[in-house]
């Protein structure tokens, strides 16, 4: 509103909008710059191997024999995630206590730190009395459960993560009406928040499963890279190209990709499905 | 009937304390108070969902202040209904009966007596995704009910509804009580809703003690119980 004396007369009507293509564009040009990133590397892989390498690799019987081993490694791997960072996810979404915070902290610790030194801390952790203790019962290092417990001491951060967001987004009063209708605690987690959560569960087991894949670091130091024994698809990557075999190394990468992208796409399918009205 | 007598509850950095008011057996208790006042603890501490720190809740002229909350045979409808995403209207209607291992026979037959008496019928097959507000509100009802609770404990569960189903509700709510004869402790801030409903009407102010704190109001009593008028500027209600 316009008064007298005024030097600068305002205007009530509405403003000028200009157009919104500009924003899109430069957000469409940045975001796209990565994707080209991501797919160059796809079709450099590609444009190295041939159908023949690829199922020459597919032939050999260390790689079908570290295919199998990645498969079940990683499908355990999951299952043990999701079967303990349930609890985690659960107790740090609902309960406050003292040391809330340092506990976080510690669960967030798996995934800042890098891979090598994961690895060597579980070499050293079972190489102290307790760990030799647990390895005269069932032996770990070098064998296959270390790569299972390398994948896991990684995966279940990821998974705890997920569920935690997962049981942060069920209201509290669900459980609170389930408790006035009799349940206890135990019996209103089952009944009410589980079914609910069950997306969360399959997102996060999806995510552990397609982390553990692509696990490498902790699993060269804690269980070796021994064909036929230990070996994973990254640890076949790594050793057919340090026998200067790149062809083979490119047909496995492809190969996790395919295996990766396959996982990644059930994540969205299963895990975003129910979740309408996030685009515009 | 429910008993509320020198009760103090603290939720986090907010606290109630010396709170005092009875609702006698198959009455319909009104708690107003402004948004914050504290009315939704008080009446999650007569549920069993807040633990009080000092105090007596007697249901029944039964002590339930150490009971846990499945223990206290009250039904508690919360305001946005809270139903089960993942289950049918039929499985929240006999969830409690569930818990309480009736035989399938029998949850089957009082599921229907529940959906007769709050006309869902139509919708035992639906999902709580397909339902609107005023249904979901009936099945939460229908809900708490289903164990035939002698207190059911109300928690704004008319606030989000229009007008119309608001006042099919509120017929709703007079019907469960007259035909069940169960004690209401009902959660508002709607004078028109403590007018339409309310046997006996309190108010709850600055979360305060005793007779400071809570009055007790004389709105559309027709019981006797005492107190200031919460609504002094309104003339009282003819009907």
């Amino acid at each position: 509103m316009t008064g007298p004396g005024s030097n600068a007369p305002e205007s009530d009507a509405p403003p000028r909008v200009r157009s919104d293509a500009p924003f899109l564009i430069s957000f469409a040009i940045l975001g796209g710059a990565y994707v080209l990133l991501v797919l160059a590397m796809l079709a450099a892989d590609a444009s190295f191997t041939s159908p023949r390498h690829f199922w020459a690799a597919l032939q050999s019987r260390e790689i079908r024999y570290a295919i199998r081993l990645s498969l079940l490694t990683c499908s355990l791997t999951a299952i043990l995630s999701v079967w303990v960072a349930t609890p985690i996810g659960y107790l740090l979404s609902r309960y406050r206590f003292p040391g809330k915070a340092l506990l976080d902290a510690i669960l967030d610790i798996p995934i800042v730190l890098p891979p090598l030194v994961i690895g060597l801390s579980l070499l050293i952790l079972f190489q102290t009395r307790p760990g030799r203790a647990v390895q005269s019962l069932i032996p770990i290092t070098y064998e296959v459960p270390s790569i299972i417990l390398a994948q896991f001491s990684v995966a279940c951060a990821f998974a705890v993560r997920t569920l935690r967001a997962t049981f942060d987004q069920i209201p509290v009063r669900q459980e609170h009406v389930a408790l006035t209708l009799g349940c206890g605690r135990g019996q209103a987690f089952w009944m009410v928040v589980f079914p609910e959560a069950r997306r969360g569960l399959l997102t996060a087991a999806t995510l552990a499963w397609a982390r553990s894949l692509g696990e490498f670091g902790p699993i060269l130091i804690f269980s070796g890279a021994t064909r036929m024994r230990t070996e994973v698809l990254p640890t076949t990557v790594f050793l057919e190209l340090s026998v200067g075999n790149i062809e083979a190394a490119v047909a496995v990468s492809l190969l996790m990709v395919v295996a990766a992208v396959a996982v990644l796409m059930v994540i969205r399918i299963f895990g975003l499905e129910r979740t309408p009205g996030r685009s515009l | 009937m429910i008993s509320v007598d020198n009760v103090s509850v603290q939720a986090g950095s907010f606290a109630l304390s010396g709170v005092t008011f009875s609702i006698p057996t198959g009455s319909h208790g009104i708690l107003m108070g402004r948004t914050g006042s504290g009315k939704t603890t008080l009446l999650e501490a007569v549920c069993g969902l807040k633990p009080v720190t000092r105090g007596t809740i007697r249901l029944d002229g039964r002590d339930v202040t150490s009971l846990k909350p499945g223990g206290r045979g009250i039904g508690y409808v919360p305001q946005d209904g809270a139903l089960f995403p993942s289950m049918t209207v039929a499985e929240h209607l006999g969830f409690a009966l569930v818990v309480r291992r009736w035989k399938a026979a029998a949850i089957r037959e009082r599921v229907q007596e529940v959906s007769a008496l709050l006309g869902l019928g139509p919708l035992l097959a639906r999902r709580p995704a397909g339902l609107s507000g005023g249904e979901a509100q009936r099945v939460a009802l229908g809900r708490a009910l289903a164990c035939h609770p002698s207190v059911l404990c109300l928690d704004e569960p008319l606030s989000a509804l229009d007008d119309e189903t608001r006042e099919e509700m509120c017929a709703v709510l007079e019907t469960v009580r007259r035909r069940t004869g169960v004690t209401v402790l009902h959660v508002t801030h709607s004078r028109a809703e403590a007018r339409r409903l309310g046997d006996c009407i309190f108010q709850l102010r600055d979360g305060v003690v005793g007779e400071a704190g809570l009055t007790t109001g004389a709105g559309a009593r027709r019981d006797g119980v005492i107190g200031g008028d919460p609504f002094p500027p309104q003339p009282r209600p003819t009907a």
